[in-house]
């Protein structure tokens, strides 16, 4: 290392890690905006607690490893985790689902593996599988918007529902989730997924109250929402375009030509865009600094990578939707796309002719 | 009575120090499949410590006239044979639990554990201490299994001892506890991720417990050798 010798100017930029975290959650602020309107007061709860659970456990491990606490405990990287899985989780999940997962992301997935900065895995991302694995039917008991609701859902509800299971009326989430008509709703990739085994074109499926207009009543605004956040974040150079460019595009070509291949069993290629975590995948977990590649190529393979995983296992997975697994298929891939995307050093030559 | 200093550390490696499950990480495969419940451990547990304490035994007999270049099939067929006994005496005595603990009781053939016994100790010393070895390493393993199935069926299914009567007949059923009551099972807790998962804070427990007994032991003064340094280039 010879930096003593490198000639002027020496510009070091002065941004710390808090400052980079506090941008990154105020960038999250559209999406959870449009989720609050569609699907009322049950994410934010959510955020709440997982923010006080992960302050918690990272005050504990912390302290228990004899680290420096106020400035570590402030950086904001375990609210923007916590902030992160409470966006992911279902709008009715119990409350102890939220405080599980921030305790197993934060105290295992971070910590365990030496804290920010050496987590192979994303903490959020990481913790949503284990919820998802581990507790499958209260993590697929998706709340559909409002507007479908045949009762009015307000905030003392959804907190009662969220801690007790019931609402103060003595409804259940299952009724709460059930249409007037009398059948239970799912996401809109649930939907489409359910009605294709049913043997339903997907044309016919766009047809359910749960996608409206477009493509998922509500989610279509959710995921504007991040794509707004992120295209914020991209324009403060808080991340850099190539992850999300690389991933989004790949979702895009996989989709368009299983669509061109046969359409009436593959969604449009703006249906996978603006569903399920597509947005807040390509723009606030996928550019993770921790977990993802490092050099610019590296970024392009990984966010293809994730986008192929993502379109492979949407459609030909057990789960309707697959932001969570691609991304932790794709930190496992990580260290061996940087090994094979090593950018040429200056001053060394191509490798081509030898 | 005095004891052998010999048993005694005999003991101490197997139970603690060199302990098969905790520190040779040897026999994972089984530590990490059966270890759902305490029952199918404990089933598990007690098979490998009988075929541990029978192969050491057998090992140590015959070491006299055991060619060396082919001792290690012979040390298979030996584990071989007495696994294939508990085989057929637990299809015969406790079938259900036979059956939950299914391809792993064969695989004990494979346990490294075993293998690694006979040819460490078994087959350069005399009977008494080999199976001595082998009941300490047994028992170590077995303690291993109990405390790892114990930590995953209280996690994921809030009991203790469920199905003991597969194991030790009907008046067993008495014996399950409840430790509390989940209306969800977690089923991280029974899955094998939850086994590496404890394992890996069993280890870390005990790296810990380690470290502190170290930390408490007062240090022995080390005689300063006072000498000049003379040679100044090496």
């Amino acid at each position: 290392m010879a930096f003593w010798i490198a000639s002027s100017p020496h510009n070091h930029q002065q941004s710390e890690t808090s400052a980079l975290m506090r941008l990154v959650i105020y960038a999250t602020i559209p999406g959870i905006l449009a989720q609050w309107y569609f699907f009322g007061w049950g994410n934010l709860i959510h955020i709440a607690l997982a923010v006080t659970t992960a302050i918690v456990a990272e005050f504990t491990v912390l302290s228990l490893r004899d680290k420096k606490i106020t400035s570590q405990l402030f950086d904001g990287s375990a609210i923007l985790t916590a902030v992160l899985l409470g966006i992911s989780l279902p709008a009715l999940a119990p409350w102890w689902i939220t405080i599980i997962g921030s305790i197993f992301a934060i105290a295992v997935v971070k910590q365990l593996y030496g804290g920010l900065g050496h987590n192979p895995f994303n903490p959020a991302m990481a913790a949503y599988v284990m919820l998802l694995i581990s507790f499958p039917v209260q993590m697929t008991q998706w709340q559909p918007p409002l507007s479908l609701l045949a009762m009015d859902i307000q905030f003392n509800d959804t907190l009662a529902v969220i801690f007790s299971g019931y609402t103060p009326q003595g409804y259940s989430v299952e009724q709460i989730r059930t249409h007037i008509d009398g059948y239970t709703m799912a996401t809109p990739l649930d939907t489409v997924k359910t009605n294709l085994t049913l043997g339903l074109t997907v044309a016919e499926s766009m047809n359910s109250p749960v996608i409206g207009k477009h493509f998922g009543l509500g989610w279509e605004w959710i995921n504007a929402g991040f794509l707004l956040g992120g295209l914020f974040l991209l324009f403060k150079k808080a991340i850099h375009w190539t992850t999300p460019f690389s991933f989004l595009i790949s979702l895009f070509v996989c989709s368009f030509i299983a669509f061109i291949i046969s359409p009436d069993s593959s969604t449009s290629t703006m249906f996978n865009w603006f569903t399920g975590a597509t947005m807040l995948g390509a723009f606030f977990i996928l550019t993770d600094p921790v977990s993802g590649a490092t050099s610019v190529k590296g970024r392009l393979v990984f966010g293809a990578l994730a986008g192929l995983l993502v379109y492979l296992i949407r459609n030909f997975g057990g789960y309707p939707d697959a932001i969570a697994f691609a991304v932790l298929l794709c930190n496992m891939a990580a260290p061996l796309i940087d090994q094979y995307t090593r950018p040429r050093t200056y001053g060394h030559d191509l490798g081509a002719k030898k | 009575m005095k004891i052998n200093p010999e048993y005694k550390e005999l003991a101490w490696q197997g139970l603690w120090k060199n302990n098969p499950g905790l520190v040779q990480l040897l026999g994972l495969c089984p530590l990490l499949a059966v270890t759902s419940t305490v029952v199918n451990a404990l089933g598990l547990g007690i098979a490998t410590l009988f075929v541990l304490i029978c192969s050491n035994a057998t090992v140590s007999a015959i070491r006299q006239w055991v060619p060396k270049e082919i001792r290690i099939p012979i040390f298979v067929l030996i584990i071989a044979t007495f696994v294939t006994c508990v085989q057929l005496l637990m299809n015969a005595y406790t079938y259900d639990l036979y059956q939950s603990l299914g391809i792993f009781l064969p695989l004990i053939v494979t346990n490294c554990a075993i293998i690694g016994r006979a040819e460490a100790y078994a087959s350069k010393n005399p009977i008494k201490q080999a199976s001595f070895d082998g009941l300490m390493m047994g028992l170590g393993f077995l303690a291993v299994l109990l405390v790892l199935g114990a930590i995953r069926e209280i996690l994921g299914q809030g009991t203790l001892f469920d199905g003991a009567n597969l194991f030790l007949g009907e008046w067993a059923t008495q014996l399950k506890i409840e430790v509390y009551q989940l209306d969800s099972q977690f089923l991280l807790a029974i899955l094998p991720p939850g086994a590496f998962i404890t394992m890996g804070f069993l280890i870390a427990g005990k790296n810990a417990i380690d470290q502190k007994i170290a930390q408490a032991k007062p240090k022995k003064l080390e005689q300063a050798i006072e000498r000049v340094r003379v040679n100044f280039e090496s």
